[in-house]
């Protein structure tokens, strides 16, 4: 069962091309009712029907959190990817019917935080758009550095230097423009909390000077936008079940145990929420761990498993799903 | 270690050196023990970035192995109350990276923290370890007064003179444990008072 992941019957009311890679959708309830409340940050699960496949991925929601007449998000088309920001891209028009989870947040505000330093990277924009109409709307104080690759890629980098001019610092790869990263980190005044989001080498970068430069981990939020690694084919055991499945290459491990009758629990899709953690009952072989959840001596014990990210390499595997 | 008897009861740690170029300790008492014990485990150049903020007892003990560590600064302080404006001043003008290491009395702990909570910084990112006397801050919550240095059970208001029952219960905000009246049905009962929190 999809823990905390209650189905909204959703319409497609709007698609609208942001850049060469972006587009953004936007969602309204069947029934003409309020959508739930979510706060920045938050993510849903949409539901792909893709002839006989169903992908579930997650997007931030990027909206305003005061108005819930709609919810948005914006997808990066990934050409080499597996197939679902494509789909959204290709086949999702306004009208389709479509199926999302309730709002999860998995990268919320701390309230208590003096100031707000937020480090976006790319498409990692997309939560901290919510975010910034959240503390504008209650006065809050925040200042967003967002690095891209070109002007004409920084998504919404125009709307927000519009609403919030100085509060946005703009960095531009093809400008060789970088975040003074030391500068920035030692300068915050007390209470300051950090928040990024983007690729896993801007996450890592940030994560570990702000580490060493002594900010507290409590004040250090980030989220990965970390899709499942495509990998060979391998057979799993699923020993509560009695199946046994063939996890494809282009699938999760959490996706073949849901094509194949069984509903685990999730939250993010993206080895970071824990929701999915399974034991390992058997293995022989070896684990590709790539998530963000467990320990590096559960990855090396070899007794749990996120199967929303993690693949295996070997002769056999039973867990206890 | 004090023992855990209800949510709101602190519990504290072992100082450790954490990363950061910025480091503040304040400590009263056997508070530098903590402190010294601490920097067998710090690495080289560790006092460098450090200030501390000592507090002797009556009896002045600590001061030289404290200036031995050779800490950027050391600041010696006859009162919690008369080194709170510069402990403010200092926690002002901080930035993000100062760490903040607290020892000694629980009196001391408490009322350095409730400082650092008003500059900003969370409760669970500051270090702290209890050494030395257990006496209580204690607030009467009938008259609202505190009263400094509590060790016995019950206690007396030093404000509107109440027999009051010492609590686990403990307000962060106001860095004291509550004393409520152990005898308010009929004042003429007594119990016999306990020295338990020497």
């Amino acid at each position: 069962m999809s823990t905390g992941t209650t189905k909204l019957d959703v319409v497609v009311s709007d698609v609208a091309p942001v850049n060469d890679l972006v587009t953004r959708f936007h969602f309204r309830r069947r029934d003409g009712e309020l959508l739930p409340t979510f706060s920045g940050g938050a993510h849903v699960v949409v539901e792909m029907r893709d002839g006989d496949r169903t992908r579930l991925n997650p997007y931030s929601l990027m909206g305003s959190p005061l108005n819930t007449s709609e919810y948005t998000i914006s997808v990066r088309r990934d050409d080499v990817g597996r197939g679902g920001s494509l789909f959204m891209h290709r086949s999702v028009k306004p009208g389709l019917e479509m199926v999302i989870s309730y709002p999860v947040n998995l990268f919320s505000l701390d309230l208590r935080a003096r100031k707000h330093l937020m480090l976006a990277g790319g498409i990692g924009i997309t939560p901290f758009m919510a975010q910034t109409a959240q503390l504008a709307g209650s006065g809050g104080n925040f200042e967003l550095h967002y690095t891209c690759r070109t002007a004409s890629l920084g998504t919404y980098a125009d709307i927000l230097q519009q609403r919030y001019d100085r509060r946005v610092k703009l960095y531009h790869d093809d400008r060789d423009e970088r975040i003074d990263l030391d500068r920035l980190l030692s300068t915050q005044p007390l209470g300051t909390h950090l928040y990024v989001c983007g690729p896993a080498g801007m996450i890592n970068w940030v994560r570990d000077r702000a580490a060493a430069l002594g900010w507290p981990s409590e004040t250090v939020h980030f989220e990965h936008f970390a899709a499942p690694q495509p990998g060979a084919p391998f057979d799993v055991a699923l020993a509560v079940s009695g199946k046994t499945i063939r996890v494809g290459s282009q699938q999760s491990l959490l996706e073949a145990i849901e094509a194949a009758g069984v509903d685990p629990p999730y939250l993010c899709r993206g080895g970071v929420c824990g929701q999915c953690e399974t034991n390992v009952i058997s293995a022989d072989g070896k684990f590709i761990h790539n998530d963000h959840w467990l320990s590096e001596e559960d990855h090396r014990s070899g007794c749990k498993i996120m199967p929303c990210v993690s693949r295996f390499e070997g002769k056999s595997l039973v867990l206890e799903r | 270690m004090a023992a855990k008897t209800i949510i709101s009861r602190p519990v504290y740690g072992t100082l450790s050196p954490q990363p950061g170029k910025h480091h503040l300790f304040v400590a009263d008492a056997e508070g530098a023990l903590a402190i010294i014990d601490m920097a067998g485990k710090a690495p080289a150049g560790f006092f460098d970035g450090a200030e501390i903020v000592f507090i002797p007892g009556p009896d002045g003990k600590h001061i030289g192995a404290l200036e031995a560590l050779k800490p950027a600064q050391l600041h010696i302080a006859p009162s919690f109350a008369s080194l709170l404006p510069r402990l403010r001043q200092t926690l002002t003008n901080a930035h993000m990276g100062l760490r903040l290491y607290l020892s000694g009395t629980e009196g001391l702990i408490g009322q350095a923290m409730q400082v650092a909570l008003e500059a900003g910084i969370d409760h669970t990112s500051m270090q702290t370890e209890h050494r030395g006397s257990l006496a209580r801050r204690m607030q009467c919550v009938h008259c609202k007064g505190i009263t400094e240095n509590v060790t016995t059970q019950p206690a007396t208001c030093a404000h509107c003179g109440l027999l009051l029952l010492v609590r686990d219960h403990y307000s962060r905000r106001l860095a004291a444990f509550q004393g409520v009246c152990i005898n308010a049905e009929d004042r003429s009962e007594v119990p016999p008072m306990e020295e338990v929190f020497r």
